[in-house]
């Protein structure tokens, strides 16, 4: 099936332009919504019908989501995460480059849901140059037509967005420590409950969302929920976008319906880079555990899928590894990143990260021993799970994983002091 | 002790716009980027008395500007090169040949990253996120720009061409 969303517009000439949006249906949804003054109601019930899941990376109900917000007419917020931070993901920045109008609308009609009268799209800072000049020219136009604003084409609804921009922290893509950082303050992960929803931006509720689900949002109110629903399998309804990256001939976004086997996007990506041998993929962003080559081949894009395998969808950061890949390098590769960007304020997480990066770069030095690798699996578990938010997790799983799925290749580093492979 | 710094009408009128888009009873969410804007204009990096001043004009403490100069990575308290050179390594990049990058770069340079050039033309940023380009690796971003898909050639020819 080829069905697009997020991507519809970029193969055209003049993607971001809001003529080319309409002519995809654009803003079609948002009008029908103010002009019949649609019940908030009734565009969650949608949405939750729809099966739309988040896309950032736990894949949680979008529409289940919203109804959490209470109903009561107080000032409520809408956030599109558009920090986009996950190694090995690289969707939202072509969706904010190629199709922007498609977030402005799904922020539009996710902050009239809500009941929400402002709406920030939070960008990270390294998307100063191109992501923010095209989103914030696309929104200037919007306001020009009354799309966004006071009074929105003489409807009496009023939506203010903005667009904000961070200055280089990945935690902040965490949907509380982004809350703190809208609020001016360092990106330190709050404590849950409570939940946004209830208390969030300013004490106000609010609602997160990333940037990719968001866009989705639009078509779904267009098509009606059934026509998402239908694309995807189980309980992975719809389509995803996948950046698939590392040893391909081919590496890109590819947006595809969830349930589609691997080796049909392996084939999109072109192949295994200079026809080299599949060893192992990490499917969702390099927090996600790593999957052995030939067991990838067996499975499909979808939830359930993916989970079958012991891993996870995550954020659609698919990275692809061949033969010639020293597993110990690339461990101590992510490991050093979430040591780096640990917010600091849970013990198991700030020395843990700290322990994982030394041990993996001691072995890689040839200065590790056998017991390291139990050392660094006991580690790994006395973080999981018992930290503030997630990115204590995101830096064990993968430890956890790679030494299950590859213990002889650290066996051997640790014996002979050089990688298996090289 | 360091001079009192004034900030320029211009750059006020900048940051106003950024209050703008915060409940006015708000007056930190505007730190961040009017620290983005201040260093922009003052060579890549803020001072003291940059900080001292922004805190005067958003009544803020000093503490919260500080706080947040130090947690995110963009904003320097330190002098640096005209010019700043992300090279990302993460995984996607590491795999696609990002270390061999980095190296050509630190010897064309002669600096290590983490450090500016004695000329102060370039900063070599010690980058170590993922820059959301991983289906582009290997790449840069100088200045905010991306490069992607490198080779060492490219990268010489890029260099070359900066001012
Ligand atoms: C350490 C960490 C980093 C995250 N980074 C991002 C990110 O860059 N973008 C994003 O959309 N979600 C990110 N998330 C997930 C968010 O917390 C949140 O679940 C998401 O934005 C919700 O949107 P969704 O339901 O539409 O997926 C991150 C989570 C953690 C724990
Ligand atoms: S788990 Fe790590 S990153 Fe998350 S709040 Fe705790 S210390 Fe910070
Ligand atoms: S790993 Fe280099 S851009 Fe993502």
């Amino acid at each position: 099936m080829n069905v697009k969303i997020c991507t519809e517009t970029f193969e055209s000439n003049k993607p971001a332009s809001l003529a080319t949006y309409l002519k995809y249906g654009g803003y079609e949804a948002w009008k029908k919504i103010i002009t019949e003054k649609t019940p908030k109601s009734s565009i969650v019930e949608k949405i939750k019908n729809s099966g739309l899941r988040g896309k950032g990376g736990a894949g949680f109900l979008t529409g289940l989501k919203w109804s959490f917000i209470p109903l009561e007419n107080k000032q409520k917020y809408l956030v599109c995460n558009s920090d986009e931070s996950e190694p090995g993901t690289c969707k939202d920045r072509d969706i904010l480059r190629y199709n922007p109008h498609s977030i402005i609308e799904g922020m539009l009609i996710a902050s009239y849901a809500i009941g929400a009268s402002v709406a920030y799209n939070y960008l990270r800072g390294e998307f100063i140059d191109e992501q923010k000049r095209v989103f914030d020219e696309a929104l200037k136009i919007a306001y020009q037509e009354n799309l966004v604003g006071k009074d929105i084409l003489s409807s009496s609804v009023s939506i203010d967005i903005y667009s904000l921009i961070g200055a280089g922290a990945y935690i902040v893509g965490e949907e509380t420590a982004m809350l703190e950082s809208i609020e001016g303050k360092r990106g330190m992960p709050r404590i849950k409950p409570p939940f946004p929803a209830i208390k969030g931006l300013f004490g106000k509720p609010t609602i997160i969302n990333n940037t990719e689900t968001l866009a989705s949002v639009p078509k779904i109110m267009r098509n009606e929920p059934d026509w998402y629903k239908n694309i995807g399998i189980g309980d992975s309804e719809g389509i995803k976008m996948f950046c698939t990256s590392g040893h391909l001939e081919k590496p890109g976004n590819y947006e595809i319906p969830l349930g589609t086997p691997f080796r049909d996007l392996l084939e999109l990506s072109g192949g295994v880079l200079n026809k080299g041998e599949l060893k192992a993929v990490i499917p969702g962003g390099s927090s996600v555990p790593v999957v052995k080559g030939e067991t990838m081949l067996q499975l499909n894009m979808d939830y359930e899928s993916i989970s079958s395998a012991g891993s996870m969808l995550g954020s659609g950061g698919v990275i692809v590894m061949d033969h010639t890949t020293c597993m110990v390098s690339v461990l101590q590769r992510i490991s050093r990143f979430y040591y780096a960007e640990s917010c600091g304020q849970c013990t198991p997480c700030r020395e843990g990260t700290g322990w994982l990066y030394k041990m993996l770069t001691n072995i890689l030095e040839g200065k590790g021993t056998i017991s390291d690798l139990d050392t660094l699996n006991r580690i790994a578990s006395q973080i999981e799970g018992h930290c503030i938010c997630a990115l204590g997790d995101a830096a064990a799983m993968p430890v956890r994983s790679f030494l299950k799925n590859f213990w002889h290749e650290f066996e051997y580093y640790v014996d002979k002091k050089q990688s298996m492979v090289s | 002790m360091t001079n009192k710094y004034t900030i320029p009408i211009a750059i006020k009128n900048e940051i106003d716009h950024v209050r703008a888009k915060f409940p006015s009873n708000e007056n930190k969410p505007a730190i961040i980027e009017s620290l983005l804007i201040l260093q922009h204009h003052n060579d890549g990096f803020v001072t003291d008395s940059i900080m001292r001043s922004l805190a005067e004009y958003l009544s803020v403490s000093e503490i919260d500007v500080l706080e947040v100069a130090t947690f995110y990575t963009m904003i320097n308290t330190e002098p640096v090169g005209r010019n700043v050179i992300s090279i990302c390594n993460n995984v996607s990049c590491m795999l696609r040949g990002s270390d061999d990058i980095l190296k050509h770069v630190e010897k064309k340079l002669c600096v290590k990253v983490g450090q500016s050039t004695t000329d102060k033309k370039f900063f070599l940023k010690d980058e170590i996120e993922c820059l959301a380009a991983c289906n582009g690796a290997p790449m840069m971003q100088i200045n905010h720009k991306n490069y992607e898909n490198l080779t060492l050639d490219e990268v010489d020819d890029i260099l070359d061409k900066i001012k």
